[in-house]
């Protein structure tokens, strides 16, 4: 009877055990998002969206750093998208089962979770330190690199899964490759294509690190593509660890401004993934 | 019989035309551009980084002192917190994410497993800014009063736990660093371990219950076996992810120079460096220095992800 009592009482401690770890990180993480919206919301107003940030003790809003992020997030999903669609093409449909393509797809992986501020290092060595100076383009492409990696994956794995017999039947009809990849297996799959690319900008959105040397920020509203251009993730930086209190609310209201834009596009992300697994 | 009309070839492009050639190539060309950025990445660094590798030698690693006004500059500082931070958060986070994936997968009834498993997925993908300023915010005050002081006025003098807990009571230490680390890194995990675990066949378990094994017994004698390769991986990958964090870092380590003596002393990790200074940097040295760092934490993060892909293999995560 001992051994048997052992067992169950081993079995129901480590049930319970499961269960508080789960409770824990709940609670962590419940605290964590609790803060960020008691914080946040207060300060949300039409101000943040029309004003340009404020210096210490005056109104303002962060508007210059919204229509940053939108405008380096932009370029940066737009490389990324056209880099990242070709190469997980190219995995998929013509050489990912070669030596190379196996090379290729080891270091998009790592490249997938790579410190991001080695990026933007890697990003000041080329294009800043060669034109001296901190520009948006700077910006977006290193937010690019960091997205490549995203789309280039989802576009391999979402292509693989397209049944052969849609490329057959293309080909059967003397279709080029080319046509049927473009005209045939991008079509069908382009539910998947767009989660990609969404996932790769929830990715980026939030990205601070790369950008405090690349594109570093601006305290005025710009749309100068070749100037230094403000972002919300570093605005948030700056004001956060400033000894202001208006500065330090603002930094919670950009915050929660980005982990509610990071939380809906991934759940947007996931409704167009689940409408693409049912047609 | 009229027979159908040959389709018009013309449109559809034919094999070796200029089309095809050029999207093949553009294919190609894309494919090629990700190994080159990530070779950029470790020549650039290595470029960048040369004129502190050459002036400082292997000292560089062993040297502690880090003082831009001599220009001496010594990595051994940010090196020992980026290993204490990550193995620390590390250890913390490990068995919660385990835990949080086994009851999931096990033992949570369905209904209420599914959102919680969504919501662990989509926690995984707040920004770290977020969790940086929760830890400089409410983490680090709180921390101080009620663990750091106590601790402090506690402790003998001279003993050893005196040493241990040193350090000015602001909560931005070593230690509090490590556990945002923890929570950042345990959605990810959690949600990685949650979908290896559910690639055991059901036949595996269904077997084990059936000579009947408890649930424990299931769980550690064939679903942890089965994925144990899969583990492995998907600790490599949180350990990467801690070592190369760096906002939610620097807003809390106290961003203290040199050695740090006890894991309630500032320190700074390499990411935390890079954050602060390089922006500001003085002088040519002093952005070469940085840069090297950058170089040894590339290695550092390049060697822990290399083994996590290779274990993990067919499965992607």
């Amino acid at each position: 009877m001992d051994r048997a009592l052992v067992r169950r009482l081993s079995n129901i401690a480590f049930v319970i055990l499961t269960a508080i770890a789960t409770l824990i990180a709940l609670t962590a993480l419940v605290l964590t998002l609790w803060s960020l919206l008691s914080r946040g919301i207060g300060g949300l107003d039409t101000k943040i969206f029309t004003m340009t940030q404020p210096a210490p003790g005056s109104e303002g809003g962060l508007s210059n750093a919204i229509m940053g992020s939108l405008i380096m997030c932009g370029i940066g999903l737009a490389i990324a998208v056209v880099v990242g669609v070709l190469a997980g093409t190219w995995l998929s449909e013509y050489g990912g089962n070669t030596r190379y393509g196996q090379v290729v797809r080891f270091l998009n992986d790592v490249l997938l979770s790579a410190p991001s501020i080695l990026i933007g290092l890697f990003v000041y060595e080329i294009l800043v330190r060669p034109f001296h100076g901190f520009s948006a383009w700077a910006g977006g492409v290193a937010l690019a690199i960091l997205a490549m990696p995203i789309v280039t994956r989802t576009t391999e794995d979402i292509l693989s899964l397209q049944p052969s017999a849609l490329r057959e039947a293309g080909m059967a009809l003397g279709a080029s490759r080319a046509f049927v990849i473009r005209k045939i297996v991008w079509k069908s799959a382009r539910a998947g294509l767009v989660t990609g690319a969404l996932l790769g900008f929830a990715r980026i959105s939030g990205e601070t690190a790369p950008l405090l040397f690349t594109a570093l920020g601006n305290q005025f509203f710009s749309t100068e593509l070749t100037q230094p251009m403000a972002s919300l993730p570093t605005t948030i930086f700056q004001f956060a660890l400033s000894a202001y209190e208006d500065w330090q609310r603002l930094a919670w209201v950009g915050a929660l401004l980005i982990a509610a834009a990071v939380l809906s596009i991934n759940i947007i992300g996931r409704i167009v993934a689940r409408e693409a697994r049912r047609s | 019989m009229a027979s159908a009309a040959p389709p018009d070839t013309a449109r559809f492009g034919t094999s070796g035309s200029a089309g095809e050639t050029l999207f093949h190539a553009a294919c190609f060309g894309a494919a090629t551009l990700l190994l080159v950025t990530l070779g950029g990445v470790v020549v650039s660094l290595a470029i960048g980084g040369w004129p502190a590798i050459e002036h400082f030698g292997f000292g560089f690693l062993t040297s502690s002192e880090w003082n831009p006004v001599t220009e001496v500059y010594g990595a051994a500082g940010p090196v020992v917190g980026t290993l204490a931070t990550a193995l620390l958060a590390l250890v913390m986070a490990l068995p919660l994410a385990i835990g949080v994936a086994v009851f999931l997968v096990e033992f949570c009834p369905r209904p209420v497993a599914q959102p919680v498993a969504i919501a662990v997925e989509l926690l995984a993908g707040i920004p770290s800014i977020v969790y940086g300023m929760w830890g400089l915010f409410v983490l680090a005050p709180w921390f101080a009063e009620h663990v750091q002081l106590p601790l402090m006025m506690e402790a003998e003098p001279g003993s050893w736990q005196e040493k241990l807990f040193s350090g000015i009571p602001n909560g931005a230490n070593i230690f509090t660093a490590s556990v945002i680390l923890a929570i950042m890194i345990l959605p990810y995990m959690a949600a990685v371990f949650r979908e290896l675990f559910m690639t055991v066949p059901a036949q595996l378990r269904e077997a084990a219950y059936g000579l009947g094994c408890t649930p424990f017994e299931v769980i550690r004698a064939v679903v942890i076996p089965y994925v144990r390769r899969g583990m492995v991986g998907v600790i490599m990958l949180g350990l990467g992810r801690a070592l190369g964090e760096t906002m939610a870092v620097t807003f809390i380590i106290g961003n203290a120079h040199g050695f740090p003596d006890s894991v309630f002393a500032s320190g700074s990790t390499i990411a935390s460096t890079i954050a602060n200074e390089f922006a500001e940097a003085t002088s040519d040295m002093h952005s070469a220095a940085l840069v090297a760092l950058g170089l040894v934490l590339f290695l550092i993060t390049f060697g822990v992800l290399a083994i996590a892909r290779a274990l993990l293999g067919s499965q992607r995560h």
